[in-house]
């Protein structure tokens, strides 16, 4: 079971990834901090993050570029950092039309696209475009060299299907190929297609109305002139993805749904060929097997050393509903383990405070970056 | 964009009172991923069921959560029956598009040719929004009380189990988008529809679901403004999720203390397991107080369940535990 410096040694990115409401940014911020603790100089890119995170990270005034977390916050927390932590928050909307504004052969053009509303649609609203900027602002940075390593915390997403399918959906989108094929009413398309396509195409016009297409038509012919850079880009950046200096770590929690898609995801990972570092499970209730049958009950010998039965029955059923916990979680975590085929499954447990300052996230990286004689210690609860 | 519809005027006025949560015809449970919401959704289901309201649980996001919660087997885009007076639906765009279009195109030759059209799918994928829209047409479908779908189920409460999106408002906010975008047509005026429908605030109801940490209360309280803001509707309740209960008194914990950093063994193991357990429950309280003072609409809690998986005894606890 290695502990993440083991797992991210050479590695230029990392990349977490996992449903939402599982701390994927607060594990995203305590990997980097702790890689550049170590040495490095990391940027971690995040997308949102609780502001009181943000706020302990010097990250208030932040646009879409990275600055630098103050050294001496490390100090006030008692962490020595050898390293330099950066930090990003990640505008998407800014972050697609710096492409768009890179991508266009002149000002007109790039206005033009700018300024068009099925544009303004897709770079704020369509499905998967956060996430394809997201990697779109991981793959400049790389590009510019400026850091060790990258930590990417990916945008919350309903189906972690999505992140993997991102870039390549909005290319397609961008592209249209087909979908300006069959907009000319005349011409090859109606030789090729037929009859069929321009029925079809006077049926959808009358069910989506006439000056959405007519948008659409528009904003077609204002990309035309940037399709070959995007597909072009969209391949260096699929490549970057799938480089085996690219680590994606999976993320979830120990509840079984959770489980089930960090399940599903490593799947997708394995079948697109990507490469996969390993599982953190956060919030986890231990330790709990230590303590399974030594017989001991524990309600008596709470009674004993308290004096007090009404106090002793509620803490014996305190900790009973805790081992149920405890043991739902351990169960599921084999279960994980079992279904990777991994043994580096890296427990986080749920900490009584939320995490939301720097000290939180070296609490965390106890856990994370611990050895595993360090890792024995704190299962038998002895750390 | 004004928001038509305000909690506050009438609540201060006095004047006709804005239905309670399950008296509404259609309810969004809304709130970001993880915390809850298929399993709150079911318990408001169960409840307006166990009242005698014929009640449809719909999930949008294809992922079964309600038919899992209920051990069922997947329903897919069919109306299922889970419970007495309860049914579920797990809305899928595509079928969605596809009964829109049969209900538009009254000539079957040129409904065929439609569906085997490629270009046709292409268009309808490539257009933004537009999987949403059609999946709020269909919400809108199980709601009329004269369903257009032949033989449909006339039900008393629709209850939506709406996606968790990175921005929240994103999904109940597609029909105004849309409405924009497409000035005329049917589309247009239908988006207009759909718009009334989520803004209708005698009807239609909303509630958050939150969770008694940071950054889920940040997001609710965002979610909310911006539901007022950017959509026009008024939150009608929001359940603060997963409370843990004050089982332990400040004094108590401090005679667990000694305990706590005692010899290891069980008793050391039971005592770590109360402060811990108070330490949150703490937490949670400071939390809950912080979401109270940002938000408008009133805070409901819903207890932290012990149980290992959420099934449907856990939705039927809550459902008890629903105000």
């Amino acid at each position: 079971m290695p502990a993440v410096d083991k797992i991210l040694e050479g590695k230029d990115i990392c990349i977490c990834a996992g449903s939402g409401g599982v701390g994927k940014t607060t594990t995203s911020a305590a990997i980097a901090t702790g890689m550049a603790a170590r040495g490095l100089r990391v940027c971690v890119l995040t997308i949102d993050p609780a502001k009181r995170l943000a706020d302990s990270l010097g990250l208030r005034e932040l646009g879409n570029e990275a600055s630098q977390v103050d050294p001496a916050l490390f100090e006030q927390h008692g962490i020595e950092m050898k390293g330099e932590l950066w930090a990003m928050m990640l505008d998407a909307k800014a972050t697609f039309d710096e492409l768009v504004a890179r991508q266009a052969p002149d000002e007109e053009s790039r206005d033009r696209v700018l300024n068009n509303r099925i544009y303004q649609q897709i770079s704020n609203a369509l499905a998967g475009s956060q996430e394809y900027m997201a990697m779109e602002k991981l793959f400049e940075l790389h590009t510019e060299g400026r850091f060790d390593l990258l930590v990417l915390d990916t945008p919350p997403t309903r189906n972690a299907l999505d992140f993997l399918d991102a870039p390549r959906r909005l290319t397609q989108f961008i592209e249209g190929r087909s979908l300006r094929f069959f907009m000319k009413p005349t011409g090859l398309a109606a030789r090729v297609a037929g009859r069929g396509a321009s029925v079809a195409l006077s049926v959808f016009k009358r069910i989506v109305g006439f000056d959405l297409l007519a948008d659409l038509a528009e904003f077609f012919n204002a990309f035309s002139g940037m399709v070959d850079g995007f597909q072009a880009r969209a391949k260096r950046v699929n490549n970057l993805l799938a480089d085996p200096h690219t680590c994606f770590l999976v993320v979830c929690g120990p509840q079984g749904e959770p489980i089930d898609e960090a399940v599903y995801f490593h799947r997708k990972l394995v079948e697109a060929k990507l490469p996969f570092g390993g599982v953190i499970v956060n919030k986890v209730h231990y330790p709990a097997e230590r303590l399974r049958g030594d017989g001991a009950d524990p309600e008596a010998a709470l009674a004993a050393k308290l004096g007090a039965e009404d106090l002793a029955r509620r803490v014996a059923e305190n900790f009973a509903d805790y081992q149920t916990l405890a043991e739902r979680d351990a169960r599921n975590i084999e279960h994980l383990a079992a279904e990777l085929r991994t043994r580096g499954v890296i427990r986080v447990p749920y900490l009584d405070e939320d995490v939301h300052d720097l000290g939180g996230l070296d609490e965390i990286n106890r856990y994370l970056f611990a050895s595993s004689e360090q890792r024995e210690a704190i299962a038998a609860g002895r750390a | 964009m004004t928001t038509r519809f305000s909690c506050r005027p009438s609540k201060l006025l006095g004047i006709t009172p804005i239905p309670d949560l399950l008296d509404k015809r259609l309810v969004f449970v809304t709130g970001k991923g993880g915390v809850g919401k298929t399993t709150v959704a079911v318990a408001l289901g169960m409840r307006a069921a166990e009242a005698g309201k014929r009640t449809i649980v719909c999930e949008v996001s294809s992922q079964e959560n309600a038919s899992r919660i209920f051990d069922h087997t997947e329903v897919g885009f069919h109306e299922v029956e889970m419970a007495e007076n309860l049914w579920s639906i797990s809305i899928d765009p595509d079928e969605s598009m596809r009964e829109y279009v049969l209900l538009q195109l009254k000539v079957r030759a040129m409904r065929d040719m439609l569906f085997r059209s490629r270009i046709f799918s292409y268009l309808a994928a490539a257009t933004p929004g537009l999987k949403e829209l059609v999946t709020i047409g269909k919400i809108w479908e199980l709601a009329q009380l004269d369903r257009r779908v032949k033989k449909g189920r006339k039900y008393d409460l629709v209850i939506v189990d709406a996606p968790a999106t990175g921005h929240g408002i994103g999904f109940l906010q597609t029909p105004r988008t849309f409405a924009a975008i497409a000035r005329v047509g049917p589309i247009h005026s239908q988006a207009q529809q759909l718009d009334r429908l989520i803004t209708d605030h005698e009807h239609t109801g909303t509630a958050i679901v939150a969770l008694p940490e940071e950054m889920p209360v940040n997001e609710s309280a965002a979610l909310e403004r911006e539901l007022r803001s950017e959509v026009g509707v008024a939150v009608d309740r929001i359940y603060l999720n997963g409370l843990y209960p004050e089982r332990f008194t400040k004094e108590e914990i401090e005679r667990l203390a000694a305990l706590a950093d005692g010899e290891n063994g069980i008793v050391r193991a039971a005592a770590r397991a109360a402060t811990s357990e108070h330490d949150r429950a703490r937490s949670q309280r400071a939390q809950l107080a912080r979401l109270r003072r940002r938000v408008e609409a009133p805070v409901k809690t819903l207890p932290f369940l012990f149980e290992p998986e959420l099934g449907v005894e856990a939705a039927r606890t809550l459902a008890r535990r629903l105000g």
